[in-house]
């Protein structure tokens, strides 16, 4: 059997490699020279230190997304308990070494990169729930305890992630989890109820809070009321997209990045930075290349053939989205400053890694429509 | 089967949710984009061109002085200063106290810039100190990091290199004080210097120039990054004065002999100044710097006043020098002729008053040319009693006496010439026929400057015309001599003839009052008139018991003048000196006044015309050649 299988996939290496998502790979290409491009304006006109490494992390990424798409469907859905067990050890270990060292400690230094169990965590969080929902049905989903073992599944990664702490990340968990739900059908009455729930603990949550995370939400609330001070960033990055105007300053001629004045303008302020330098077009040519990527994830979701394809497709591609939104929103002024990069273009090792490890299996999806999977 | 098609029913149902809830959020992004970048584009740009364009203002270099042979009097010499930017300083004290181990800094400096910081804003730089040396800056410089908040910048220092002898003329440079701020974007430049006192003071304004600007984009740190617009700076004007600084400082030299004196040389045809000073003195270079409490405290309490120009603002009885002016009176009104006579006996009696001659025993039968060289008051009693104190007092004010004469130096003083209307007004008294008498010798209400006295001086000798006094060259003055030459004032030839021989007299005439300070060379002989105004009123007392004014207190001692001119024929320098509590005019200031007189015609300055100036109609020097 195993001797088949071989046989099979070998026969269709070339087959595979002309069916890949090449519109997808395309987009995402796109999507990440513009980075590479926005790298290179923050450096001032240089390759270094950003764009050229970024280039670089691109194209190992690229290779291993390719590699994940070639890999049958099926042996994904059986690796999604090791993996997700994986990283929940993963965070574990990551809590233990930062109690061990200064502070919160979100990563782990494999030598060649920083590796952030968080962000690998909120991909295996979607193969676990695709996988759990992959031979649930209607009723079974109507059943209030067929539901306790993935909220378990949501619960334990958003424990030990908001333990590091980081609010963001464990929200964003939540919000993949709470989406593959209700696309696997839960009620409609458990999110209008959850909503509630979640406004009544607002109170509660409030009291929990770093310092630091209630002087975000105040920030974020009214930035004017410390320019200089905790709203700095709000404030410099809203002056620095309305600069911009319609056509942008030109390429290079961002004066408050370049100037220093936006701060993280090569991580979680690059929108900003484009933005400023390419103007309202510039903005809205990557935003629409961003929905097309999103609409390429909704395609193979709906084409896909088995309930896991269609989960997981979709929900990475709902994880990819949460995180534009989340990061221009917030680069805007409309939601906090919480600290999320913009996948593809913000200058980040694992952020780049987490975002094509999810589009090769969105394309391994694709790629194997017919597979059989099993239990 | 059909569950799972229910499945993939609702799933389908639910991914078309999903994705119009990511179509939505994409359009409000897309739509908050668009808000801030076109609505509130133009508010966000002028924001973010606030962020990176700093306006820096460029100093404009201050006009230079330079006297009428083009040798400079105030100059711009290039210095190395020291600031401190509060906003970039995290402990300015700390900062200094480090850069005192580094250069010398006093306590007091120390304080100034702490105290400045207090007031101002914290992103303007302070100026602490504008004195260092090369070596200082090289030190500071490589100290830099050790030294949050400081610069040096090189710049151009006040320097007068006359010292003591044009610091009343000149003036000099001082920060800007809260009455100055104005409109000028100079002002504001750490350590901007404008004129407080003498032609500094006067012409500040022509001499500041204009100051430049330029656009400079910063980053977040304040570093200048590059200059994005320029408007150059335009310097202050060069000005021209008609002082001879050679004379300037050999007057100057003369004076400080004196405990405090004050003199004016000037031309008897055109009225330009030749010198102009006032001892003691002090050294305006110390001005320009940060001066020393302890210095400023010295200079204020010397009694002899060294920070005030005497020579225009020292106002004077004009004693015996006045008797020109009496005679013309009386010749004018025809009270007395060439040939009247009058017998003093050493006092005069009007009413039940006595006034006495200075000297006593009387002089015995004089007429005019001998009262004037033998300065008899009694002759000049007796003339005065028949003329009037106003008729008196209008021949005053046409020479020159009790009004301002629109002199350079705003601080000139009006002198005061008292009339019946005057003291009516003024002091709401009847005038009593006592004062005309004192009047006629110059005391009583009677006030001059020496400057106001020089030309009257200068009226008298020049063939009566109403010369006015000015010392710059460039036509700056409103009261440069006209082209026709200044306007005559009426005065009789035969009258003024008779003033000059009595002059003549006082110095050529072994009789004379000042013949004992006669020109040794004949050649550089002079005419004049001594003066003695008493400071305080002789008592009968002291009177009777002789005793002598110099065993008073310096204060109570009479003030010593002498007002003079030469050549003898045809006389084109005026000299009049005041030496304050000089006992006597033939005593102390005729001396001066000679060697000042002689001096000025060995120099000649008149003869050559003001550097740069062009021949013809701008040079009203030329213009009143002597025949």
């Amino acid at each position: 059997m195993g001797q088949s299988i071989r046989l099979h996939t070998d026969q269709n290496m070339f087959e595979k490699l002309k069916h890949l998502n090449w519109g997808l790979i395309l987009l995402i290409t796109a999507v990440s020279c513009i980075g590479f491009a926005a790298l290179y304006s923050a450096a001032g006109g240089n390759f270094s230190p950003w764009a050229s490494k970024q280039m670089m992390r691109f194209g190992i990424a690229a290779i291993g997304m390719v590699i994940i798409a070639m890999i049958d469907l099926k042996w994904w859905f059986r690796l999604t308990w090791p993996l997700y067990f994986l990283g929940l050890g993963l965070l574990i270990v990551v809590e233990i070494m930062g109690h061990v060292g200064m502070g919160a400690q979100r990563w782990i230094n494999l030598g060649f990169m920083q590796l952030q169990p968080s962000e690998l965590m909120k991909i295996v969080i979607v193969m676990a729930l695709a996988r759990y929902f992959h031979a649930a049905t209607i009723d079974d989903m109507r059943r209030l305890p067929f539901l306790v073992i993935p909220t378990l599944i949501i619960l334990a990664p958003f424990a030990l992630v908001l333990l590091q702490p980081d609010l963001g990340t464990s929200l964003m968990i939540v919000m993949v989890g709470a989406a593959i739900l209700f696309m696997a059908g839960a009620s409609i009455w458990l999110y209008i109820g959850g909503g509630v729930l979640a406004l009544a603990s607002v109170p509660v949550a409030w009291h929990f809070m770093h310092d630091y995370q209630k002087q975000r939400v105040l920030t974020f609330l009214n930035p004017e009321s410390d320019p200089l001070g905790a709203g700095y960033h709000i404030t410099q990055s809203k002056i620095a997209l309305g600069s911009g105007g319609i056509n942008g300053k030109g390429f290079l001629e961002g004066t408050q990045s370049r100037l220093n004045f936006l701060p993280e303008k090569q991580t979680d302020f690059i929108f900003t930075l484009w933005a400023e330098e390419q103007g309202l077009f510039g903005g809205v040519i990557l935003l629409m290349l961003f929905g097309l990527i999103f609409l390429y994830g909704l395609l193979i979701a709906l084409k896909s053939r088995q309930n896991f394809a269609r989960y997981l497709a979709l929900g990475l591609s709902i994880n990819f989205s949460l995180y534009v939104f989340i990061n221009i929103a917030m680069v805007m002024g409309l939601i906090p400053v919480v600290g999320a990069p913009l996948p593809l273009i913000s200058y980040g090792g694992t952020s780049m890694l987490a975002a094509l490890i999810g589009f090769g299996l969105m394309m391994s999806c694709s790629l194997h429509p017919d597979t059989k999977v099993s239990r | 089967m059909k569950k799972n098609q229910d499945q993939v029913r609702v799933f389908t149902r639910r991914a078309f949710v999903i994705a119009g809830l990511q179509g939505a959020l994409l359009g409000v992004l897309g739509g908050r984009l668009a808000w801030l970048q076109i609505s509130q584009g133009a508010r966000y740009k002028t924001l973010s061109d606030k962020n990176r364009i700093n306006l820096k203002v460029l100093s404009p270099v201050r006009g230079e002085i330079v006297d009428r042979f083009g040798v400079p009097l105030a100059v711009n010499a290039q210095n190395f200063r020291a600031l401190i930017i509060p906003e970039q300083a995290a402990d300015i004290e700390q900062t200094l106290r480090r850069l005192q181990e580094m250069i010398e800094l006093s306590e007091d400096d120390i304080q100034a810039v702490l105290k400045e910081a207090g007031k101002t804003a914290k992103f303007v730089p302070i100026e602490i100190t504008d004195d260092l040396s090369w070596k200082d800056v090289a030190k500071i410089e490589v100290n830099l990091p050790d030294l949050p908040g400081l610069s040096t910048d090189a710049g151009k220092r006040r320097t007068y290199p006359f010292k003591e002898a044009t610091a009343h003329l000149v003036g000099y440079v001082g920060a800007v004080s809260k009455n100055d701020v104005g409109d000028d974007p100079a002002l504001s430049l750490p350590g901007f210097k404008i004129g407080k006192t003498g032609i500094e003071k006067r012409f500040d304004l022509e001499m500041r120039g204009s100051a430049g600007q330029a656009e400079v984009e910063v980053n977040v740190v304040g570093r200048e990054v590059r200059e994005l617009k320029k408007n150059q700076s335009r310097n202050g004007k060069r000005i021209t004065l008609t002082i001879d600084g050679e004379l300037q400082r050999f007057m100057q030299g003369r004076l400080s002999q004196e405990k405090s004196a004050s003199a004016v040389v000037m031309d008897a045809h055109s009225g330009a100044v030749y010198a102009l000073a006032s001892a003691p003195s002090f050294d305006p270079n110390a001005f320009t710097s940060r001066i020393s409490a302890a210095f400023w405290e010295e200079l204020l309490a010397n009694p002899a006043h060294p920070l005030t120009n005497k020579a225009v603002s020292g106002q004077y009885p004009p004693a015996s020098t006045f008797k020109m002016i009496s005679l013309l009176a009386g010749l004018q009104a025809g009270a007395v002729t060439e040939n009247t006579t009058a017998f003093c006996k050493g006092h005069y009696e009007l009413g039940s008053d006595r006034f006495h001659c200075w000297k006593r025993g009387g002089h015995g039968w004089v007429d005019c040319r001998k009262a004037l060289q033998m300065s008899c008051d009694v002759y000049f009693y007796e003339l005065a009693t028949k003329v009037g104190i106003d008729k008196i007092a209008q021949v005053a004010r046409m020479m020159g006496l009790g009004q301002s004469l629109d002199f350079e130096l705003t601080e000139e003083r009006a002198g005061l010439v008292p009339d019946k209307a005057w003291k009516r007004g003024k002091i709401g008294q009847k005038w009593q026929p006592g004062e005309t008498v004192v009047a006629s010798i110059g005391q009583g209400y009677l006030q001059a400057t020496p400057l106001q006295l020089a030309v009257m001086t200068a009226r008298l000798v020049n063939g009566g015309y109403a010369v006015k006094p000015w010392v710059t060259a460039d036509g700056l003055a409103k009261n440069i001599m006209p082209e026709s030459g200044w306007p005559k004032l009426g005065i009789s030839p035969e009258h003024l003839s008779l003033i000059k021989t009595g002059m003549d007299r006082v110095v050529n005439d072994e009789k004379g009052t000042a013949y004992g300070s006669r020109a040794d060379d004949p050649a550089l002989a002079f005419g004049g008139k001594t003066g003695t105004g008493q400071v305080q009123r002789i008592t009968m007392k002291q009177r009777m018991s002789g005793v002598k004014n110099e065993e008073l207190q310096w204060k109570s001692r009479h003030h010593a003048l002498f007002v003079g001119y030469a050549p003898l024929e045809n006389p084109r320098y005026i000299a009049s000196v005041v030496v304050e509590h000089g006992i006597g005019g033939s005593r102390t200031a005729a001396p001066l006044a000679r060697d000042l007189l002689v001096e000025t015609q060995k120099r000649n300055p008149g003869a050559t015309p003001v550097h740069g100036q062009a021949q013809g109609a701008a040079s009203p020097l030329k213009a009143k050649e002597p025949a």
